[in-house]
């Protein structure tokens, strides 16, 4: 009975441990916004007030509006358009590439496939800054510099999204595809009606991740983009900080705006994400 | 003519992995071999494709001498050096610890994950302010008895350790998640044998758990060296650099070498200087695995 008792004490400290942890990791997410509802002499009142006395609902309102009072560095509304339009071509574009290839990759059996496999697999290790500078010399040359052109044709393939799905397909029996082709099935008909429908979960998974990439890039929109009409999300709210160091509350309101979309996608879909950021770390 | 059965494979193998192909050759093949013809050369882009002069390795021995790269070196070893076994070890810990609670691990595993999946630009500015003498951070840090701390970001000296705590606290939460599913198939056996033997949980921490759990340790170790050696939004977003040297990069370095001084051939040399250091580390723990990884 006693030892029970101490059991459950332990449980009781260890989870309120946790729970207190999991807070503090959000606190700077609870302090963007309650700052983001204050008046700007209020962010830096001391002791930290987190909860405002009036919630300043129109910080948001200067904010989406920004672009359309003076020609400026930022366009909230435009960037986000833009970096939503990126997020959704990408997404679309890199589960068909992926899931055309890694089902090749993992069923069709044609002459060079491990080896073409390999070398995806050796450039894995290759920073993507070792690229970045031959990149902008190639969309310089092909005079795409400065159009989204720039993030979406290197997005369509992903070599992490051809791996995921290889992997998935790979699971799959041999069986299925067997029968299929003995029925007379073409390869694209296989692929397409028996195939596609079973990797749903994994193309959820994997769509969710692409979302994210694309949603956080920061690196190459800085270095491919040049004009606040093509900005992305992040370089917008790059910009928007370089100019307006002071105004806290506004800062945070953009801050809280970009982060809106990614808590929308992780908490609607926690299962697929989690999935896609466990696939192939963790054996069975 | 008639295909044989081998060579229609072939076709439709070809076919099926043809635009995944074409975009991996334009886009990653050809820039590594792009990139590395450019960085035995002298090219400044503002002087024209006429301006390429190959100077047969001189970048590379150049780079030896010139202080704001050893600076980049050096900070971009202590920055991946630290973060990496703290965010790790604390992983550890605190992911045994969740798989004791009873309840919640649902939403407690999103608020850690959280700062992970976030914007990292959103999440630098928000530390930001974090780290101003009104921030939450620095009132915190006077709560716990230390009433005068430093600027942080504004401070030679401790805008590194800054940088450190944020990358730390944001990188946590996906080092948890893949300890936690990796505990899930843990075998009891080995738990319930040493409760038999009457071992503390301290003990069964370190003689148990943290030898099970090495493959996944290895795993990790892989993944957070390459991804913190390619640190760069958040010192683009927090410190550009500074003060002085204290908080340059290798990828800061390569970005403002090639895009604000446009020495394309200097810069793609610096980058791979960067493919060759993550190389390295990845064969010295892909070696080293044997002695502690236990399959």
């Amino acid at each position: 009975m006693g030892q029970l008792l101490r059991k459950n004490v332990k449980t009781a400290v260890a989870t309120a441990f946790v729970w207190l942890l999991a807070l503090t990791m959000i606190v700077p997410f609870i302090w963007m916004l309650s700052a983001s509802l204050k008046l700007p002499g209020e962010v830096m009142e001391l002791p930290i007030r987190w909860f405002p006395k009036h919630f300043h609902w129109e910080n948001y309102g200067v904010i989406w509006n920004i672009g359309h009072l003076a020609p400026r560095d930022y366009h909230f509304p435009l960037a986000y358009f833009n970096s939503l339009k990126i997020a959704f071509i990408n997404m679309g574009g890199c589960i068909v590439t992926s899931a055309l290839a890694g089902y090749a990759f993992a069923k069709i059996p044609f002459r060079g496939r491990d080896a073409v496999f390999l070398l995806y697999l050796a450039t894995m290790m290759i920073p993507s800054q070792v690229t970045l500078i031959p990149k902008f010399v190639i969309f310089d040359r092909m005079h795409i510099l400065g159009t989204h052109l720039t993030l979406i044709l290197p997005g369509l393939v992903t070599i992490t999204g051809t791996f995921l799905m290889k992997q998935y397909f790979m699971q799959v029996p041999n069986e299925l595809r067997e029968s299929a082709t003995i029925d007379g099935a073409s390869e694209l008909h296989t692929w397409f009606r028996i195939m596609l429908p079973l990797a749903k979960p994994m193309m959820a998974s994997l769509a969710l991740l692409v979302f994210l990439w694309n949603w956080n890039n920061y690196l190459e929109p800085l270095v491919f983009l040049q004009s606040w009409r093509t900005y992305t999300i992040t370089v917008a709210l790059g910009s928007f900080i370089d100019e307006s160091l002071t105004e806290y509350n506004l800062i945070m309101a953009a801050s809280v705006s970009a982060l809106l979309p990614v808590f929308v996608v992780f908490i609607a879909g926690q299962q697929y994400l989690v999935k896609g950021l466990t696939a192939g770390a963790v054996k069975g | 003519m008639v295909l044989s059965k081998q060579a229609k494979m072939d076709l439709t193998g070809y076919a099926f992995i043809a635009p995944n192909l074409v975009g991996f050759f334009l886009f990653t093949i050809f820039p590594v071999f792009f990139s590395l013809v450019i960085s035995f050369t002298d090219w400044d882009f503002t002087q024209g494709v006429t301006a390429i002069h190959f100077n047969y390795g001189h970048n590379f021995l150049e780079i030896w001498k010139d202080k704001w790269f050893l600076d980049s070196l050096r900070n971009t070893f202590t920055y991946s050096f630290t973060t990496v076994p703290l965010t790790i070890f604390l992983a550890m810990v605190l992911a045994v610890v969740v798989d004791q609670t009873s309840a919640g691990k649902g939403p407690v595993r999103l608020m850690l994950l959280m700062p992970y999946i976030s914007n990292i630009v959103a999440v630098s500015i928000v530390w930001v302010m974090m780290y101003a003498p009104f921030g939450p951070f620095t009132q915190l840090v006077q709560f716990l008895g230390w009433k005068t701390p430093p600027l942080w970001l504004a401070d030679y000296n401790w805008a590194m350790p800054a940088l450190i705590i944020m990358t730390i606290w944001g990188g946590l939460g996906y080092a948890v998640l893949i300890y936690t599913a990796a505990i899930q198939t843990l075998s009891q056996d080995l738990y319930e044998a040493a409760d038999i033997d009457g071992a503390g949980a301290v003990r069964k921490f370190f003689d148990i758990t943290v030898p099970l759990l090495s493959p996944t340790t290895f795993f990790l170790l892989v993944t957070y060296f390459i991804t913190s050696f390619q640190v760069f939004a958040q010192i683009q977003v927090m410190t550009r650099g500074g003060p002085g040297t204290s908080t340059n990069v290798l990828v800061y370095y390569v970005y403002t070498t090639a895009f604000t001084f446009y020495r394309m051939g200097y810069a793609a040399a610096i980058s791979w200087i960067l493919f060759l250091i993550l190389f390295a580390i990845t064969i010295f723990q892909w070696k080293g695995q044997k002695k502690w990884v236990n399959y």
